[in-house]
């Protein structure tokens, strides 16, 4: 461990990719109990058309990639709403409306394949100094407006008409947690790549839910598998010489494996 | 309906309030008023609008036409939420599988009114244990709520509702797949909220046999307000008869 740390690329791939992991852990556990579990696989879809504008512009991909993301996300939550489509039509439909629109506008030049295909995988030995600094900083902004509206966003999950009755603004709450939503699958894709950052929002608090007999343990649990598959996946990839997104994820669902083997007669 | 009834401040005051989910009405033109420390029971068959009257009473639903006043306001200017519980009907808003605590289902609903990044305090501890007290579901504060008996859940349901301490409580049928043994004590418990903690209740139930001895008042829904009375005169009235001929099953509940 010592010895990984001596690299800086590492340093920053792991501060970067145990912060993000943390808010994708947090995060998770309410989205799945929403039943909204594809929604970082939609969202990640749509960003890739925002991140081929930003390459195409020669602006910065990752802010263009956040104003897509956070519009496609209020624009499912609004196609559930009004237009009586199902949470998973809704995203069917957008993702593969942003996959379209990601191709076409990466045709248009053909200079920055590469920088695309680091998006679609994953680039988080790559990731820069100032990256990492605004990785941390809109983790903890998601990390600390889930904990302080925990219990409200705890009892929108469980029971959202008692919680209106109960005087929580759920209309309001809900916008936060589709905006932090569509912040936290921008920088997870920074960890592990369009294609995977979905897995980073399921598979902690999969594993973290299969075991969790309160609230407070499954968010506990998903952020210890987390962390676990960050630091072991890295680790892993660094030794092995193998790609940090696909060791990252792969090390998660043993985690999530093992949990479900040896977790079942916990609850 | 006596004077001193009359003269009591109504807390909730429904006039005229006709509602529609498309074009069959559900409710057509509901008045009636509920007081301070009542027990009401709503009864009707299946499909009276019981549970649609319940939920725009709630503001939940907006009604077409008519207007809903709890404790003395309007229902779209209402803001004193944690003066009203509620308990909504269990099978549709329940996932077996979701992993709070029966004491973190109660601290969600007296943690839902408090301010950005409050943590728990002592003081709001000790209400949490209050509320599971008084439903007896103290022993069972650790347990995840999809493991407790559908009786049991209920009762922590209710625990929610009177954690933060109102004063009306709602129930839409509260005892649907709850034993009668079970049902016997959770009216018990009902009873002791409405008499001691002085609770005005008000609970929607198709079952006819749930008006039993400690229900004061009932308000028959078909639509429209059929019936709106004591419960003893209720039990001698052709509306009673009617539902009774129209297949309605009545379970006896003597004590």
């Amino acid at each position: 461990m010592a010895a990984l740390l001596g690299y800086g690329f590492l340093q920053r791939a792991l501060l970067a990719g145990l912060f993000i992991g943390l808010a994708c852990a947090v995060l998770g556990v309410f989205l799945l109990l929403r039943k909204d579990a594809m929604i970082g696989h939609g969202l990640s879809h749509i960003t890739f058309a925002g991140v081929a504008l930003g390459l195409l512009l020669r602006t910065m991909p990752l802010a263009v990639a956040l104003a897509f993301s956070v519009i496609a996300a209020l624009g499912i939550s609004k196609l559930k709403e009004r237009a009586g489509l199902h949470g998973d039509t809704a995203i069917a439909i957008l993702s593969s409306v942003g996959m379209a629109l990601g191709i076409i506008l990466a045709s248009l030049s053909r200079n920055f394949n590469v920088a695309l295909l680091n998006f679609l995988f994953g680039e988080i030995l790559a990731i820069e100094s100032l990256e990492v600094w605004l990785s941390i900083g809109l983790a903890a902004l998601v990390l600390v407006l889930v904990i302080g509206h925990y219990h409200k966003f705890m009892f929108m999950t469980f029971d959202l008409e008692s919680a209106r009755v109960s005087g929580v603004r759920v209309r309001r709450l809900d916008a936060l947690i589709t905006v932090l939503t569509a912040v936290t699958i921008v920088m997870g894709m920074k960890v592990v790549g369009i294609l995977l950052v979905s897995a980073l929002v399921v598979i902690p608090a999969a594993a973290g839910l299969q075991v969790a007999d309160s609230f407070k343990k499954a968010v506990l649990y998903s952020c210890l598998i987390s962390t676990a598959s960050v630091v072991g996946g890295l680790s892993l990839a660094f030794f092995l010489d193998l790609p940090a997104s696909g060791t990252i994820v792969l090390f998660g669902f043993i985690l999530f494996g093992l949990v479900s083997i040896f977790g079942k007669g916990r609850r | 309906m006596d004077s001193a009834v009359n003269n009591a401040k109504a807390l909730i005051r429904v006039e005229g309030v006709t509602f529609s989910y498309g074009i069959d009405p559900v409710l057509v033109d509901v008045s009636f008023s509920i007081h301070e420390g009542d027990f009401l029971a709503i009864l009707g068959p299946n499909g009276s609008g019981k549970t649609t009257l319940l939920k725009v009473i709630l503001g939940l639903l907006k009604p077409a036409q008519g207007r809903v006043f709890l404790m003395g306001k309007s229902i779209d200017k209402f803001v004193d939420w944690q003066k009203i519980g509620y308990v909504p009907q269990k099978a549709t808003h329940f996932d077996p599988l979701f992993p709070a605590s029966a004491r973190e289902a109660v601290a969600m609903a007296l943690m839902s009114s408090a301010k950005f990044l409050h943590r728990m305090d002592k003081k709001e501890d000790a209400l949490i244990s209050h509320a599971l007290e008084l439903v007896g579901m103290a022993d069972f504060a650790g347990r995840r709520i999809g493991e407790l008996s559908g009786g049991q859940q209920q009762r922590v349901f209710i625990a929610r509702a009177i954690v933060q301490q109102p004063r009306i409580l709602f129930l839409d049928e509260p005892t649907t797949g709850v034993d009668a043994e079970t049902q016997d004590y959770f009216y018990e418990t009902l009873d002791g909220l409405n008499k001691n903690e002085g609770i005005t209740i008000v609970q929607v139930t198709h079952d006819i046999g749930i008006v039993n001895k400690h229900i004061h008042q009932v308000a028959c829904l078909n639509q429209r307000l059929v019936y709106h009375g004591s419960h003893e005169e209720f039990c001698r009235s052709d509306t009673l008869k009617n539902m009774l001929a129209g297949g309605h099953h009545l379970i006896s509940h003597q004590h």
